[in-house]
C-alpha cells in the first residue's frame, strides 16, 4: 500500500488557509462563498501543476508557511510578490517546480501584493463541505477543521488529474502575470441604494483617493476617505435611525458600504451575506482580485462603469485565462492535457 | 403599475428592491417569488436569496444577460400578484429573558450604550412604555416570529413580530456596535429580533440568551443534521420564556446532542393572515397544540 502523500506545516505564517472556488448556492442560509480571494491568480497555479481550475490549494497572507513535502509531485505559488525557496535555494513564482519527499518550501514576506498561492498536484484534500473545501473562519466551516493552519498540521494531498512528469517544464508568457502596485484603481458599477446619498457625495466618491485601513481581512476591506452626504428625508419604517441603515437586505460580493456615511467596506468573499447599511455599488468580479492584492496604506481610485463594461472585462480575463492555457497546452477546464 | 427596481449588483448580481419599508405582505410576496425561481430553474441563476423587501439573485452573466434576466424576473413577479401558500414551521425558542450573561457583555461595552445606567431589557421596555418587566416579556412573546431574512453569517434570523406596525416594539441600536456577543444571545434591534449564531460584534439591545442553538456546523443535534442551521425564511418562531432550571435542563440536552426542537409543519396563508391577523394567528396556535397532543 502506498503511503497517502502528505503536506506537513512546519511553520503556518501569519494566516494560511486550505481555498478553492468557493462554495455557490449557500448565500441564502448566511454562508458566504469563501474561495481564494484572488481568483485569477489561484486558477493560474492550478493549472501550472496540472490541476482542475477548482483544485483546493493554500491562501497565504502578508508572510508565507514553511512546508514539507512527503511525496513526489510539482507545486506552484503565484499572487504576491513572495520570496520562496526550496530547501534554502530561491525559485521563481508563477511556474512549477518538482519536488521530492523531504523537500522543503518556504515563503517569506509579501514584497508587493497580499496573498500569495500554493497549488500542488492533486490538490489539498480536505473533507468538502457544502460542495467545497475552502475555509471560512468566522463560521468555523470547511477547510482544516474550519480554521488556519497551524504549525505541526498535516494535509493530504489528493490523487492527481493528470500525472504530474506531464506538466513538467511548461511555462507560460511572463507578460500575462498581472503587474501589482500600491496604488490601484478598481471598476464599479454603481446602483443599489446609491439614490440616498446626494450626487455630490457620489461624485466625491468617484474623485477621492481612499486608503485601505488597518481593518482589512477575507470578510471585507475599510477604507478610509471622504465622508458621505445622505439625502435628507423621514427613514422608511423599519431601517433604523441613522440615514446609513435600510431595510436590511441581501449584500452582493463585491458589493460597497458606508456605514454611518463615515467609511467605506467593499466586501470580499466570506462576505456578512446582508445586513442594514446602504450600499452605493459594487467592484466588478475581475477586479476583486486587485483588491485582494491590497494591504494596509495601499491607495484605491473607483471608476464607473456600466454593466456591458463590466461583462466585457470579464470576457477579457477569461481571454487571459485561455492565452494561458494554450501556452502550457492545456485544452479543457477539467484540466486534460493536449499532446 | 409596480414601483419594484431592478438594480446590478456588479456583474454576477440582481438586487431586486419592492420597497424601502419593512412589511409583512411584502416578504410573503417576494418568498413566493423566489420559491418560483427556484421551481423554474431560471438559466444561469444559482441561487435567489429572499431578504426582508428585497431579494438577490446570484447569477452566471456567461450563461443568461443580466438585462434578460431581468426580463425573465419581471414576468415572474406579474404572474405572482399575491402570495401563494407557504409552508412555515412554527418553531418553540426557550428562551432565559434578562439573564447574566447578556447582562455582563452590555456592562463591558457601556460606552458604547444610549443609557448605561439601565441594562438593555429595561432599555427597550422604557423605550417602548413598559415598566413591568414579566408584563413586558409576555407581551413581546404573545406573538410568533416570522422569519422574513435569513443571513449576515450562517444561521442569523431576522425575526419580525406578526402585529400590525404601529404595535411595533422598536428599539435603537448601539450608537457604536459592540465588538462581542455571546453565543445564541437574543436582541433587539429596529423592529426585528434575533439569535447570534456565533460570538462575534453586534449592535442590537440584547435581552435573553437562548438555550437552543441556531447554527450547528458540526452537525451535533439531529434537527440540524444537513441543515446547519435552524432558520428558513417563512418559519414563525415563538419565543418561550423559562427559568435558569429550565434553562440547564435544555443546555444538557443540547450539550448531549439528544435535544429535539419542538416544531410544527403548518401551511400558511398570506391572504388570512392579512384579513384578520389576531384570528389567523391564533388558529393556528390551536391547530399547533393539537397537532403536537395529538403525536404525544
Amino acid at each position: 500500500m502506498k503511503k497517502p502523500a502528505m503536506l506537513n506545516v512546519i511553520d503556518p505564517g501569519l494566516l494560511t488557509t486550505v481555498q478553492d472556488l468557493g462554495r455557490l448556492c449557500w448565500y441564502h442560509i448566511g454562508m458566504p462563498p469563501a474561495g481564494a480571494l484572488d481568483n485569477f491568480a489561484f486558477r493560474v497555479g492550478n493549472l501550472l501543476v496540472g490541476n482542475p481550475e477548482g483544485a483546493a490549494g493554500l491562501e497565504m497572507t502578508y508572510t508565507g508557511p514553511q512546508l514539507e513535502m512527503t511525496t513526489e509531485t510539482l507545486i506552484a505559488v503565484t499572487g504576491a510578490e513572495v520570496t520562496l525557496q526550496m530547501n534554502n535555494q530561491p525559485a521563481a513564482l508563477w511556474r512549477a517546480h518538482h519536488v521530492v519527499p523531504g523537500d522543503r518550501i518556504s515563503l517569506g514576506s509579501a514584497r508587493r501584493g497580499a496573498r500569495a498561492y500554493i497549488c500542488i498536484t492533486g490538490g489539498v484534500d480536505v473533507p468538502e463541505r457544502l460542495g467545497s473545501r475552502s475555509t471560512y473562519m468566522l463560521g468555523r466551516f470547511g477547510g482544516l477543521d474550519g480554521r488556519k493552519l497551524e504549525a505541526n498540521d498535516q494535509l493530504q494531498v489528493g490523487s492527481p488529474a493528470v500525472s504530474f512528469e506531464k506538466m513538467l517544464g511548461r511555462t507560460f508568457d511572463p507578460a500575462l502575470i498581472p503587474t501589482l502596485s500600491r496604488e490601484m484603481t478598481v471598476r464599479v458599477v454603481i446602483g443599489m441604494c446609491s439614490h440616498r446619498v446626494t450626487t455630490t457625495s457620489l461624485q466625491e466618491f468617484l474623485n477621492a483617493t481612499w486608503e485601505v485601513s488597518t481593518e482589512a481581512d477575507r470578510i471585507g476591506y475599510r477604507l478610509k476617505g471622504p465622508t458621505f452626504e445622505f439625502k435628507p428625508g423621514e427613514q422608511p419604517f423599519g431601517a433604523g435611525a441613522d440615514p446609513s441603515n435600510v431595510v436590511d437586505l441581501g449584500y452582493p460580493i463585491g458589493s460597497i458600504q458606508i456605514p454611518g456615511g463615515l467609511e467605506a467596506i467593499v466586501l470580499l468573499n466570506d462576505a456578512v451575506t446582508g445586513g442594514g447599511y446602504t450600499t452605493i455599488g459594487t467592484v466588478i468580479k475581475s477586479d476583486l482580485d486587485l483588491i485582494a492584492q491590497a494591504s494596509p496604506g495601499c491607495q484605491i481610485h473607483f471608476d464607473e462603469v456600466g454593466i456591458e463594461q463590466a461583462l466585457q472585462a470579464r470576457r477579457d480575463r477569461e481571454a487571459t485565462l485561455n492565452l494561458i492555457r494554450m501556452e502550457l497546452g492545456i485544452f479543457d477546464q477539467a484540466g486534460a492535457l493536449g499532446q | 403599475m409596480s414601483d419594484t427596481r431592478y438594480h446590478y449588483g456588479g456583474d454576477e448580481y440582481l438586487l431586486v428592491i419592492f420597497s424601502e419599508a419593512m412589511d409583512l405582505a411584502i416578504n410573503f410576496k417576494l418568498l413566493s417569488i423566489c420559491h418560483e425561481i427556484k421551481h423554474r430553474q431560471v438559466p444561469g441563476v444559482i441561487e435567489a436569496c429572499p431578504a426582508n423587501a428585497s431579494y438577490l439573485v446570484h447569477f452566471r452573466p456567461e450563461e443568461v444577460h443580466p438585462d434578460h434576466l431581468i426580463h425573465t424576473l419581471k414576468d415572474i413577479e406579474k404572474q405572482i400578484q399575491h402570495a401563494d401558500t407557504l409552508h412555515s414551521r412554527l418553531v418553540d425558542i426557550p428562551v432565559l429573558f434578562d439573564d447574566p450573561w447578556t447582562k455582563e457583555c452590555a456592562q463591558r461595552f457601556a460606552d458604547r450604550h444610549q443609557d448605561p445606567s439601565v441594562s438593555n431589557l429595561e432599555y427597550l421596555m422604557r423605550v417602548n412604555g413598559y415598566s413591568s418587566k414579566q408584563e413586558f416579556i409576555r407581551a413581546y412573546c404573545d406573538r410568533p416570529f416570522w422569519i422574513s431574512m435569513v443571513g449576515f453569517v450562517p444561521g442569523t434570523a431576522w425575526c419580525y413580530r406578526m402585529c400590525p406596525p404601529d404595535q411595533a416594539i422598536q428599539a435603537p441600536k448601539y450608537i457604536r456596535p459592540r465588538t462581542d456577543t455571546p453565543e445564541r444571545a437574543v436582541a433587539h434591534g429596529g423592529v426585528f429580533l434575533c439569535i447570534y449564531p456565533v460570538r462575534g460584534p453586534g449592535g442590537y439591545q440584547m435581552i435573553g440568551m437562548s438555550a437552543v442553538p441556531v447554527y450547528d456546523p458540526e452537525e451535533h443535534l439531529p434537527d440540524l443534521r444537513g441543515r446547519y442551521i435552524l432558520a428558513t425564511t417563512g418559519d414563525r418562531w415563538k419565543f418561550r420564556p423559562i427559568d435558569m432550571d429550565e434553562y440547564n435542563d435544555i443546555r444538557s440536552q443540547v450539550e448531549a446532542g439528544s435535544y429535539r426542537y419542538r416544531i410544527v409543519e403548518q401551511d400558511f396563508q398570506p391572504s388570512a393572515y392579512i384579513r384578520d391577523p389576531s384570528r389567523y394567528l391564533k388558529r393556528l396556535q390551536e391547530e399547533a397544540v393539537d397537532e403536537e397532543t395529538g403525536h404525544a
